[in-house]
């Protein structure tokens, strides 16, 4: 033994070039194109699971579990819409796009969906026969590129989503790369087959809110005031912009975290830009309380959803429903362990994989590929689903009975803490065992 | 003929009126007066009518037309005749920016001068512009043709798809990846073709032709520096 390596009791890797990081440099040092990936932010961040409940005792009084009722039932799209979606479960299905994803899982997630009797959500590709004729309550997203968008499937929808954003890429447009560019998702967007598909950040034919409300009345009066209109913004500055979003006019407002999923982007998008889900909701309780907005304009909340206590958790902190992407996906089979042999072939695992761009998903969920496809079965998709979606439904009634809450609306931030001081500070609940608030009152 | 005056009706009333027509069709003729630049006229017709607005439009005028006639007898605001699917648009002013833009089928005529992103993104429509146009016109334009019988601004045809392009006047300058191309028979069959639709006379042996290189259509790190 040498006289250094006889002190060396162990390796020391670098905390700020780690193994991970030296890889990515290896990487983009031999290809020289950043890494694009699916999936949302891996990083660990503040989180619901760092807030808790207060169970009542004496001071509260419990709702009895299984014979006391707790409403489920969520009306959007109140403020100017003649026919306000009804939801029976306050979880919604977030945008996926056709393409993105194969008619199979559009079809599974419009099935699962409306079996317990909640909406989902087409996406940066127009609206698919699959997806409308299998979802009772679907919002059809007007994006910057305008993909499919056509005035009959407008006015086939129960509501409209302006998308300004969303919380894995805020400021970034869509991305599908030309292996995922099959003859029919070409002829649904317009574009020759096999390119690299990058749609536009900003919309094309208005540039700020006061735009937006004249855009935003076009859509009314194209529809006939019929249908909620939706404005879904990433996870930013949240406060402000849900204020603009109510001057311009919504029904409703849904701010997507940056825990919030994608079907492609770059990796440093993912990583290092937007907030917290659990930071921008009481931002955006805030804008709504001083402009006399919360629960008129309703607000939806996703990103990292994934049980019934997240659900419970964004209501108390003021949201009207929340929407499920990543969570519904892997309640379809995504990343499932029975297909880990061939996750490992094309360089990743069951539980990582997130190259939702190259279409090779062995679950045939984010894939173009007819065989893969088949793979999904749209009827036992939809069925697992719904079971996903009911078992959150009743993980979050559970905890808002506890709380005494006969109406999941009805939780409130009183009814949370937080476990950690910046937990505490973003969501504006005091740290468990005090009455301090981070940036409460000064102090 | 069946006559709005939006002196003493709504736009709401206007277009619900004009909606009505797609369910049963009572009268084909309309004519719009005092418009006075309101924004979202004639939008979302789904009818084979004609509608003459007797005075300016605001934003959005005509759009996601399908089917419907409608001319402008005026100048138009911001997106006028956006995503139209079929019919026409004639503006026998001027329009703002992002004139047709996103628009899937049908002719849109603007007699005087188009701002800024005139047929952005446009996906199958045929666009006539008897004047100019400005900068980032038919932006990320994905396919049918644009016509400008005066000069083009900056960055004409900047990440352009399958859009044909042609201008009889100066260009000031090409987006990325958009470049001049060879005028050939089947070329000028296309423009007389759009030209004698939209009622425009020009030659069409004037007019040289722009489309899209088809560099950037899949990711090439050589190209990065035309992003």
């Amino acid at each position: 033994m040498s006289e250094k390596t006889k002190y060396i009791t162990e390796l020391r890797e670098s905390a700020t070039f780690d193994r991970s990081t030296m890889a990515e440099i290896r990487r983009a040092a031999d290809t020289g194109i950043y890494d694009i990936r699916g999936w949302g932010a891996k990083r660990k961040l503040p989180h619901f699971d760092d807030l808790l409940f207060l169970g009542a005792s004496m001071s509260r009084y419990p709702l009895e579990g299984y014979r006391e009722k707790c409403n489920t039932q969520v009306t959007l799209g109140t403020r100017f819409a003649k026919k306000p979606i009804v939801i029976e479960t306050p979880v919604t299905i977030a945008g996926m796009s056709f393409g993105a994803l194969s008619a199979n899982a559009k079809e599974a997630l419009g099935r699962g969906a409306s079996a317990v009797g909640t909406s989902t959500t087409t996406g940066d590709g127009g609206m698919t026969p699959e997806e409308r004729g299998q979802s009772t309550k679907l919002v059809y997203q007007y994006l910057p590129s305008r993909y499919g968008m056509n005035p009959d499937d407008l006015r086939k929808a129960d509501a409209i989503e302006v998308v300004l954003g969303q919380g894995a890429k805020p400021g970034g447009g869509g991305m599908l790369l030309g292996q995922k560019i099959t003859e029919r998702v070409a002829k649904m967007r317009t574009l020759p087959m096999g390119v690299d598909q990058r749609s536009a950040c900003r919309h094309p034919d208005w540039t700020g809110p006061d735009d937006l409300a004249i855009k935003i009345l076009e859509l009314r009066e194209i529809t006939d005031w019929q249908v909620p209109i939706y404005i879904k913004v990433g996870a930013t500055r949240t406060y402000y912009d849900v204020k603009l979003a109510v001057k311009a006019g919504a029904d409703v407002i849904v701010v997507d975290g940056m825990q919030g999923g994608t079907a492609a982007t770059q990796e440093v998008f993912i990583e290092h830009v937007g907030i917290p889900t659990m930071a921008a909701i009481p931002q955006a309780v805030q804008a709504l309380q001083e402009m006399g907005m919360h629960r008129k304009v309703q607000l939806i909340v996703s990103g990292g959803i994934r049980n019934g206590a997240d659900v419970a958790k964004c209501m108390a902190l003021g949201a009207d429903a929340v929407a499920i992407g990543t969570a519904a996906l892997i309640a379809l089979g995504c990343n499932d362990p029975k297909y880990d042999e061939e996750f490992k072939a094309i360089g990743s695992a069951a539980g990582f994989y997130d190259d939702y761009h190259e279409g090779k998903d062995p679950a045939g969920i984010s894939t173009q590929d007819p065989e893969l496809s088949k793979r999904l079965d749209p009827v036992e998709g939809g069925r697992r689903l719904a079971n996903y979606l009911r078992v959150l439904t009743m993980e979050a009634q559970t905890l808002a009975r506890a709380c005494g809450k006969n109406d999941m609306r009805h939780l409130e931030p009183e009814d949370l803490v937080a476990l950690t001081v910046e937990s505490a500070a973003m969501a504006r609940v005091p740290l468990a065992g005090t009455n301090w608030i981070p940036g409460a009152n000064n102090y | 003929m069946r006559t709005v005056d939006l002196a003493t009706q709504t736009v709401r009333d206007l277009n619900q009126a004009l909606h009505d027509q797609a369910k049963q069709c009572t009268e084909t003729e309309w004519e719009v007066l005092n418009p006075k630049g309101q924004h979202n006229l004639a939008v979302g017709l789904d009818q084979k009518l004609k509608v003459d607005i007797k005075g300016h439009a605001g934003y959005y005028c005509g759009g996601m037309n399908k089917e419907a006639d409608i001319v402008v007898h005026g100048s138009a605001g911001q997106g006028v005749a956006e995503n139209m699917m079929s019919g026409s648009v004639r503006v026998k002013g001027n329009a703002s920016s992002s004139a047709g833009a996103t628009s899937i089928g049908g002719l849109l005529v603007i007699e005087g001068d188009a701002g800024s992103r005139c047929g952005i993104s446009m996906k199958g429509s045929d666009i006539v512009v008897t004047g100019n146009v400005g900068h980032m016109s038919c932006f990320m334009g994905q396919a049918g043709t644009l016509v400008v019988c005066g000069d083009a601004g900056d960055a004409l045809g900047d990440s352009l798809y399958e859009v044909h392009i042609y201008v009889k006047g100066e260009v000031k300058s090409l987006g990325a990846d958009c470049i001049a191309k060879e005028m050939r028979d089947e070329h000028i069959e296309e423009l007389s073709e759009v030209l004698k639709r939209a009622g425009v006379d020009e030659d069409p042996h004037a007019f040289k032709r722009y489309g899209s290189a088809r560099q950037l259509y899949n990711f090439k790190v050589d190209n990065a520096s035309a992003y």
